[in-house]
């Protein structure tokens, strides 16, 4: 790049910017603000999972008494947690954000794609994390859910890689509709996905048909996967498999889509 | 010296409507330009391949010699969002921040907010600005990150004259620091107060691009149309004549001073009729200009 070396206006000589792992938290910073400034997107996404467990897992003696079942139990709503997060925050939120004039102005300054991005999903992992908290409390306090403390580590790390299919459909779904039918769209996907992958009832409990259609989905991968990590129950031979197979699938979606909404607003 | 701003032969298209076609513009270190004309005329979408959101079908743009699609040509850039864009939740000085930490060197939040007067309301989220406010934020926040170049579309429009000259007074001290500015207007009185340099813009093509002085003596100008037998060499000679068309017999002059014309036409002797004096409007000035007169349509000044 040639530089304007003329008598030195403000500004004028090109400097290198702020590094980009400081533009992704500043993105990032940015993204956490505007949502919790409306509490109840957040506090709606925290306690539904939540509940869920305290209605239908707590007194349910059978699951709740017994630690495997009750530990997995927990895995399989933090599984529907960032399923949800994800696909609201990159579904419904990115779709929002397209129909606001400021994010033509935000594409104006002096940072990528890259920056507005990572900065995102650092904010939307965090979003999941914080909503896991509540979730394993009520585990912890009022089952017989139980696991070590580095396995809960891991597993909510784990929870979030087995999550990342849903963040790229929520970008999908995010940059191809208009935020009235993305919000319809991700609800849409978001609750037959999460019961038929067995998030709401143990897949163990599925007539055989239902179970074999649900190994094939991305919501079962992943709940078999984050499960292993918690209580060492082996997943289905194909669970990685699918899982990557269908995070593929939905990041060439979210890419297609991308490129799409880029041509059409800013070429 | 080597401009900060160079469009070259720039054509671009949405579907059928051509918005700009054939424009090029240089812009040097310490200008403050001014892009006038109609609504529809192809300012915007001119800032928008310069601010690097759109890029043309054809011909090049470059901002300080780079792309502007790229970030790293945008370093020394400032543009504004439109009022009604702004985050409706966050704070001012969230927003300040925000835009600030984009540059390695920004303006503080009270700098910023002292130069345009909006000190008190650091900690009001945007959504509860008045539209003044909000306007006076929007321009404020071009200046973060302490831009060599300032693209403002529109800067003052929806304020009241108090607040529009207070905006201006700002923009003109920021210039003063050695700034350039690009702004886009369809107030002429906007590029009055505040450019040097005046693009006048229609249909897509740049019809005139000159001093302010200049292209003020055009569009003050008068449109007199007559019926004479005179030829159009005579009519072009009488006093302040600019441009002239025939149509049969009946003339159509555009003049800078209809009195001293109208003395000039009489003492001429010239055989007249149906003599008619109307003031010339602004896209009306320029297009009956470049359409009959062959004015240059760009006017380079010189660089």
């Amino acid at each position: 790049m040639s530089t304007a070396t003329a008598p030195a206006p403000i500004g004028a000589t090109p400097r290198p910017g702020p590094s980009l792992p400081s533009l992704v938290l500043l993105h990032a910073k940015f993204s956490v603000l505007e949502t919790i400034r409306i509490p109840i997107a957040v506090v709606g996404n925290l306690l539904f999972p939540t509940l869920a467990m305290v209605f239908f897992v707590v007194p349910n003696a059978t699951v709740a008494d017994n630690p495997v079942f009750a530990t997995a139990a927990v895995g399989q709503l933090a599984m529907f947690s960032v399923m949800s997060t994800f696909l609201f925050t990159f579904g419904s939120g990115v779709a929002e954000d397209r129909a606001l004039p400021f994010d033509g102005y935000v594409r104006t300054l002096p940072a990528g794609v890259a920056p507005r991005m990572l900065g995102r999903v650092l904010a939307g992992c965090l979003f999941a994390l914080v909503s896991l908290v509540p979730l394993g409390v009520v585990g912890a306090l009022l089952t017989a859910a139980t696991a070590p403390p580095a396995t809960v580590v891991l597993a909510a790390l784990m929870v979030l890689v087995v999550g990342l299919p849903f963040l790229m459909l929520g970008l999908a779904i995010g940059y191809r509709m208009s935020s009235k039918a993305a919000i319809a769209v991700v609800q849409a996907v978001l609750f037959p996905l999460a019961f038929a992958g067995g998030l709401f009832l143990p897949a163990e409990m599925f007539p055989a048909w239902l179970n074999a259609f649900s190994q094939a989905l991305p919501s079962r991968a992943g709940r078999d996967l984050l499960i292993q990590v918690l209580t060492g129950q082996e997943a289905y031979s194909l669970a990685l498999p699918v899982l990557i197979a269908w995070g593929l699938v939905f990041t060439a979606l979210a890419v297609l889509a991308y490129r799409r909404d880029e041509g059409r607003r800013f070429n | 010296m080597e401009p900060i701003v160079s469009v070259r032969d720039v054509r671009r298209t949405f579907g059928d409507v051509v918005a700009l076609d054939g424009v090029s513009l240089d812009v040097h270190p310490g200008e403050i330009v001014g892009l006038l004309g109609p609504n529809g005329a192809g300012k915007t979408t001119l800032l928008s391949l310069i601010n690097g959101l759109r890029k043309p079908d054809s011909g090049t743009v470059r901002l300080f010699g780079g792309d502007p699609r790229r970030a790293s040509s945008r370093f020394g850039l400032g543009t504004t969002p439109q009022e009604t864009g702004l985050p409706a939740t966050l704070k001012v000085g969230e927003v300040i921040d925000f835009v600030g930490g984009h540059y390695s060197d920004p303006m503080g939040r009270d700098e910023l907010l002292d130069r345009f007067d909006l000190r008190d309301l650091v900690t009001r989220q945007t959504g509860g600005l008045s539209g003044g406010q909000k306007r006076r934020l929007a321009v404020a926040l071009s200046l973060v990150g302490r831009p060599s170049l300032v693209l403002l579309d529109e800067p003052t429009t929806g304020l009241d004259v108090e607040g529009r000259r207070a905006l201006w007074q700002a923009l003109r001290d920021y210039h003063a620091e050695g700034s350039t500015i690009i702004l886009t207007s369809h107030y002429l009185e906007e590029v009055e107060a505040l450019a040097e340099r005046v693009v006048v813009v229609g249909s897509g093509r740049i019809l005139a691009d000159d001093r302010l002085g200049q292209v003020l003596a055009h569009v003050n100008a008068r449109r007199v149309s007559l019926c004479t037998g005179a030829a159009e060499t005579d009519l072009a000679a009488l006093p302040t004549v600019t441009a002239v068309q025939t149509d049969g017999d009946r003339a159509h002059l555009l003049v800078s001073d209809s009195d001293a014309f109208v003395r000039g036409l009489v003492a001429s002797g010239t055989e007249f009729s149906g003599l008619e004096v109307r003031g010339a409007s602004l896209e009306e000035a320029f297009l009956s200009l470049t359409g009959t007169a062959g004015m240059p349509e760009t006017e380079e000044v010189a660089a």
